[in-house]
């Protein structure tokens, strides 16, 4: 049951753009059902990781990898990786909310959907689930047909999480998800985290470290691409090991 | 703070005044006649051929054949043979162009090839439009043997508004956000499904704005059906895709220049002119209208 703790194994992994090496050498391993917070100023890289642990940096054409990333076990940078079934098992949330310019029920259909689910109790019920568990389920249960784009800002961000939860993923990553929104919303969507943490594990990249500390079980530091500490989030926030870790939650820098 | 109001007078400095700035008035008025003066060109070509046109302008004009060596009746075959060369011609563009703008705009890499794909397109965008004309006379009319017909035409005109075709409906897949495209891959999409569901739908709305403005450039031109489709005659419209056809610009051409009643058909070309004019204005005013709707649905 030991193996079974660590959902990402990240050894010795690089990510490079071009000649441009973003993420220097980390290795990690990400526990399941946990929130994991990835801190760090901006262009350290935090996001270049959390992108690779979906494959999303296939993107862009520049960027390749050296060493491995294990999701349960398997490296997904052999060749041979289903790149579209890790995808469905590792979620994504991003920084602005993206809902495509449909229904809200076309939103939250669109995975299952493409998967080929066509029957319409199946694709209700599971639609109707994915919004209970984002919390967004009683705002927009009369409006299931209007436009995703016609939400506010907070509840589109809970759309989003809604059309990745009804996927059915093991892990969902979240890129800055309440960077664009405002107080409120963000502090919904952090209880809504800690909610989900029950059953999906959730790793975060974020700006805001309070948010880090309220949230996160654990807490990656990231410098100039490097993972400078890694440790729980309470040892991180009291008692850090590293210089440069104590100076940025400290606010010296960043 | 309603009481203070009174003394919260505008600062004397932010009033503003008037004062005449010579070399700002002549620019002004420069730029305004310039102006001007392209919206007055258009408007007495319209006015000086609907004019002409209008008095000839009538239910039989537009629902009957011509008659008596085309010096009498109306220009019916001639409207359907328009129509239906550039119906055909964009059913056979609009896949080829949108396909080129899919893999110009999702699968092409940067380099030779890409390269070599794009400087033909803009070379085929500069080619004067008789030399599709002959384009489609050597391959199409003699080569393929479809002979002087609807389908050469059509032919002859899809390829010389292909890059026009290519190039709006690129820009239409270029302004889909890239958000959505990676929510749709986030959501383990494929590429594929990403573009057919995702991309084209919200890319739709342009590309057919873009059909419809090339639908109004394709139905104006005169040299490319002259060796490949156009009939000075036909008795009426054609029944077979391998028939000649009459057609609006190519008539006018007709019964301006080379017939033996150049001046007793006067009114029929001036009507003819203007019934394309209605026409093509129509298509114009449809893809504005159409661009304008999407613009206002736009919520991204």
């Amino acid at each position: 049951m030991v193996e079974n703790k660590n959902i990402f194994g990240i050894k010795a992994f690089s990510i490079y753009y071009g000649d441009f090496m973003a993420v220097k050498n980390i290795t990690l391993d990400i526990e399941a059902s946990k929130i994991t917070a990835i801190i760090g100023p901006s262009g350290c890289g935090k996001s270049t990781l959390l992108r690779a642990l979906n494959r999303m940096n296939d993107l862009i054409l520049s960027s390749w990898v050296e060493g491995e990333v294990l999701f349960q076990g398997v490296n997904i940078y052999q060749k041979d990786t289903d790149v579209i079934e890790l995808r469905r098992r590792v979620g994504m949330v991003f920084q602005k909310p993206n809902p495509f310019p449909s229904s809200v029920y076309e939103n939250v259909a669109y995975g299952p959907k493409i998967r080929g689910i066509k029957k319409k109790s199946q694709l209700d019920e599971i639609v109707e689930n994915a919004l209970v568990r984002a919390d967004l389920w009683k705002e927009v249960k009369d409006k299931l047909n209007e436009s995703g784009l016609s939400l506010s800002g907070g509840q589109m961000q809970r759309l989003c999480i809604a059309r990745s939860l009804a996927q059915e993923p093991e892990v969902i990553l979240f890129d800055e998800p309440t960077s664009a929104l405002d107080p409120i919303s963000t502090a919904n969507i952090e209880n809504l985290l800690q909610e989900l943490q029950k059953t999906v594990t959730i790793i975060i990249v974020t700006h805001n470290m309070q948010q880090a500390a309220r949230i996160s079980n654990y807490t990656v530091f990231m410098y100039l691409g490097e993972l400078i500490e890694f440790g729980d989030t309470d040892t991180i926030f009291v008692n850090p090991q590293n210089k440069l870790t104590e100076e940025y939650i400290t606010g010296r820098f960043g | 703070m309603i009481q203070s109001s009174q003394n919260n007078r505008i600062p004397f400095e932010l009033v503003r005044k008037k004062r005449f700035n010579l070399k700002q008035g002549f620019f002004l008025s420069l730029v305004r006649a310039f102006g001007f003066s392209g919206a007055l060109t258009l408007f007495v070509i319209l006015f000086f051929v609907a004019y002409n046109g209008i008095s000839i302008l009538s239910w039989e004009f537009v629902t009957q054949p011509p008659i008596e060596a085309m010096t009498k009746g109306g220009i019916f075959p001639v409207i359907v043979g328009t129509i239906l060369l550039t119906t055909l011609c964009m059913i056979v563009v609009i896949p080829i162009g949108v396909t080129t703008a899919i893999f110009l705009s999702e699968y092409s890499k940067p380099g030779l090839l890409l390269n070599m794909v794009m400087m033909s397109i803009y070379t085929l965008a500069g080619v004067p439009s008789v030399v599709f004309g002959l384009f489609g006379l050597a391959v199409f009319v003699v080569a393929f043997n479809f002979g002087m017909s609807l389908f050469a035409g059509s032919l002859t005109l899809a390829i010389m508004v292909l890059p026009y075709i290519i190039s709006t409906s690129e820009e239409a897949i270029k302004a889909v956000p890239y958000s959505f495209k990676e929510a749709s891959l986030a959501s383990g999409a494929t590429k594929w499904q990403t573009i057919r569901k995702i991309i084209l739908p919200t890319a739709m709305p342009g590309i057919l704005t873009g059909a419809i403005l090339g639908t109004a450039k394709v139905s104006g031109e005169t040299a490319p059906i002259m060796f490949t489709a156009a009939a000075f005659f036909t008795p009426g419209v054609p029944r077979s895709l391998l028939e000649p056809v009459m057609a609006l610009p190519y008539h006018i051409y007709v019964l301006a220049t080379a017939g033996t009643h150049i001046e007793e058909t006067r009114s029929i070309q001036y009507g003819t002119a203007l019934t394309l004019i209605i026409l093509v204005l129509g298509m114009n005013f449809l893809g504005i209208i159409l661009r304008a709707r999407q613009r206002k649905k736009r919520a991204w």
